[in-house]
């Protein structure tokens, strides 16, 4: 009797480890980040100290933007509340420290995308979420229109940290423009810097430059010059080393963009279950099992659109109507005439 | 017995090693799962910024070490300036603190209370921002000592042009060698035979005439460019020529020094109110004047109570400084912690560098100091 006992419970705790083991490689598929996110119940995102239209706090410290968009489209989609979100803000100097120490887990924050930030200091970029580059603010008194009017000993005030101060660097450099740079930390100081006339010109991405001439003393003043020196592709950013967490940020964004190109909307979402055409039904969760490789359930895709609303929605709500840039662009979708091409989800 | 005297210390370096090993073996197992590689080699690619206030000569296709000796140059500057002004300042302030006349004492009492009391970067930001905002444009600039301007983009003042300004340099410095001697000879006579030289009237002589008569006979030549204006654009003007101050360093020099000069008056004058009154009493009763008993009987003994205090203010000035990245002042905080942080990613590399350079500034004032207190203390004989 007894050693059957004995074997029984060999054979309970043989089943146990098994058991266990395959648990545990199940919970291992499912991403670090994922599951620290999921216990604690909010994403942890990390977005600027002010940029209209891309993250900005209002007075009751509710954060909107397109940037902010990202962020409340992965806690939709994870957690299955777009508000479950908690916004960090960040000076361009300690973004990348902040994600890289495992403070923020993601990084949506106007950020360029370059090799040697993807490549260099422990960080993925995965994708675009606005197509920008850098521009020239003047004052429309001092008469200039172009860029090729700036003549030698020109002040410029900047950010540090940036792209921008090596692109003003290149392009100053190739016309044979001797200037002076004026590079603060924070935006804020630059836009009160400039606006004293510390500085004959403000540059920065020509997005910023149409959110921050919102914040002069007197807007109407300052004209953002046509050049563009320099290609700025923003987009979110996470740690490297945890390629599920990637995915799920990366096709949080895709699903937006996608959503647009179907025209599927935060109002319509719904309604699209039953629609015809697969590619739709896929984006709300009605075919396929869309949600599986990330550890998600199948319409976290559906959560996304009908919360956040896809990208056209959200660009409108923060960047045109508020008058920062009515025009879209190039962030147009590709049928449209613009650069936004998504692969499918499929 | 031995035993239990050792075992204490070694187990506090045991701990000190292991708290060490573990921050060190941490930080490398972080760094290794994000992928992040440790290394000074980045210190010799080039740093592809601009910088806009340097002492050096430096452009951007210079490396990420020059922009370092840059930012490094910039602080010691603002410290070098706010340490002398702020000295000079807290010194008078000090004394007046102490002046029977009432309006001077509390004009001196409400300008320590006032600046010491608001926190310093506040007093940053209004320096820069309410001096821009008042500063007129280079266009409007009224002209102040007949060739210097002060803009809202800097101050031009005219800029010395030398020819065989090293010949110029050896001599000054061949006559502070000569006045050092004369003063050690001076010494010596008055301690030997009493006798008394107008000790500053020939030091001054000397230090006026020998690089004087370089001009005259060692083909020095010093001449002056003017700043003039530029018109850049319909309504934008700026300076050439000549020397331009930065307003990112006259705000910053001006806030450091105002705030710890509050501090060092007070210093000062707990030194003076620090020696009895007998001292002052017994000088002046033998025949000594007023001036004499504050150079020879007072301060000899005040500097004692003023100068460890005193070095504490060099320290904290010092590491003040680095508030500069506030408004744009390109010191070593917002060149190399700053920009070069960012394009490279080296945050542990370059914050240990920072650490261990504003490390070394700090020391090597306090072992000036130290050096200077323990040449001042009253030796007993």
């Amino acid at each position: 009797m007894f050693k059957y006992v004995k074997q029984l419970t060999s054979l309970v705790a043989m089943v146990a480890v098994l058991f266990a083991f395959t648990t545990e490689t199940m919970a291992a598929k499912k991403s670090k980040t994922l599951k620290n996110t999921q216990k604690k119940g909010f994403v942890r995102c990390g977005v600027s100290q002010g940029l209209p239209g891309f993250s900005n706090a209002d007075a009751a410290g509710n954060w909107t933007g397109v940037d902010v968009d990202v962020c409340r489209a992965v806690a939709a989609a994870v957690l299955g509340d777009a508000n479950k979100v908690k916004f960090t803000p960040l000076s361009a100097k300690e973004r990348f420290t902040a994600l890289t120490s495992g403070e923020i887990d993601i990084l949506s924050r106007n950020t360029t995308w370059t090799l040697s930030r993807d490549a260099d200091i422990g960080l993925t970029f995965v994708g675009v979420n606005f197509y920008d580059g850098q521009g020239f603010m003047v004052r429309k008194s001092s008469g200039i229109t172009s860029t090729s009017q700036f003549k030698n000993g020109i002040s410029a005030c900047t950010n540090i940290g940036t792209t921008t101060e090596l692109n003003m660097r290149d392009f100053f450099n190739s016309k044979g423009i001797s200037y002076t740079p004026v590079a603060f930390e924070k935006a804020d100081e630059v836009v009160a810097a400039y606006d004293a006339g510390r500085c004959d010109t403000y540059t920065t991405d020509k997005s910023g430059l149409a959110a921050q001439r919102t914040k002069m003393s007197n807007p109407d003043e300052h004209i953002v010059l046509p050049e563009t020196i320099s290609k700025e592709p923003l987009g979110p950013v996470v740690r490297q080393g945890d390629a599920v967490w990637e995915d799920i940020v990366r096709w949080s964004l895709n699903t937006m963009i996608e959503a647009e190109e179907y025209g599927i909307t935060s109002a319509n979402a719904d309604s699209m279950k039953t629609s015809e055409n697969p590619q739709v039904k896929r984006l709300v969760g009605a075919e396929g099992e869309m949600g599986a490789a990330f550890g998600l359930d199948n319409e976290w895709n559906l959560r996304i659109i009908k919360q956040v609303g896809n990208y056209g929605e959200s660009y409108k709500r923060n960047i045109a109507d508020t008058g920062i840039l009515p025009d879209r662009g190039p962030n147009q979708l590709w049928t449209k005439g613009g650069i936004l091409y998504v692969p499918p989800s499929r | 017995m031995k035993l239990k005297k050792i075992l204490p210390q070694l187990l506090t370096l045991l701990f000190i090693v292991l708290i060490f090993g573990f921050f060190t073996m941490n930080a490398q197992e972080n760094m290794d799962t994000r992928g992040i590689e440790f290394g000074f080699g980045f210190l010799k690619q080039e740093a592809s910024f601009d910088i806009q206030f340097s002492l050096i000569d430096y452009d951007g296709s210079m490396s990420y070490a020059r922009a370092y000796l840059v930012g490094l140059l910039n602080t010691l500057l603002v410290s070098f300036i706010g340490i002398i002004l702020s000295t000079l300042l807290g010194a008078v302030i000090g004394v007046a603190r102490l002046s029977p006349n009432y309006l001077i004492n509390k004009t001196a009492s409400f300008y320590i209370e006032f600046f010491r009391n608001i926190p310093l970067l506040l007093q940053i930001f209004f320096w820069y921002f309410a001096a821009l905002r008042a500063l007129p444009m280079p266009e409007d600039a009224p002209l102040i000592f007949g060739s210097s301007f002060m803009t809202i983009k800097g101050l031009y003042t005219p800029a010395p042009v030398w020819n065989n300004f090293d010949i110029f340099l050896i001599t000054l410095i061949i006559a502070l060698v000569i006045i050092f001697f004369f003063n050690k000879f001076a010494k010596k006579k008055q301690e030997e035979e009493g006798k008394q030289y107008p000790k500053f009237l020939i030091s001054l002589g000397i230090f006026v005439i020998l690089p004087a008569l370089t001009f005259i006979i060692g083909g020095v030549d010093l001449s002056w460019s003017f700043p003039e204006l530029k018109q850049l654009a319909l309504t934008s003007f700026t300076y050439e020529g000549g020397m331009g101050i930065p307003p990112e360093l006259i705000a910053l020099t001006l806030a450091l020094t105002l705030y710890t000069a509050t501090f060092i008056a007070e210093n000062v004058r707990a030194g003076i109110q620090g020696i009895g009154k007998g001292q002052k009493e017994a000088a002046a009763s033998i025949g000594l004047t007023p001036s004499q008993v504050l150079k020879l009987v007072i301060m000899p003994q005040a500097l004692r109570i003023i100068i460890p205090p005193t070095t504490n203010q060099y320290l904290n000035l010092t590491k003040n400084s680095s508030l500069a990245a506030a408004i744009a002042y390109p010191d070593l905080v917002l060149v190399f912690a700053g920009t070069a942080m960012m394009q490279t990613g080296r945050a542990i590399e370059i914050v240990g560098i920072t650490m261990a350079t504003y490390l070394t500034i700090s020391l090597a004032i306090s072992l000036f100091m130290n050096w200077y207190n323990k040449r001042i203390a009253i030796k007993e004989k």
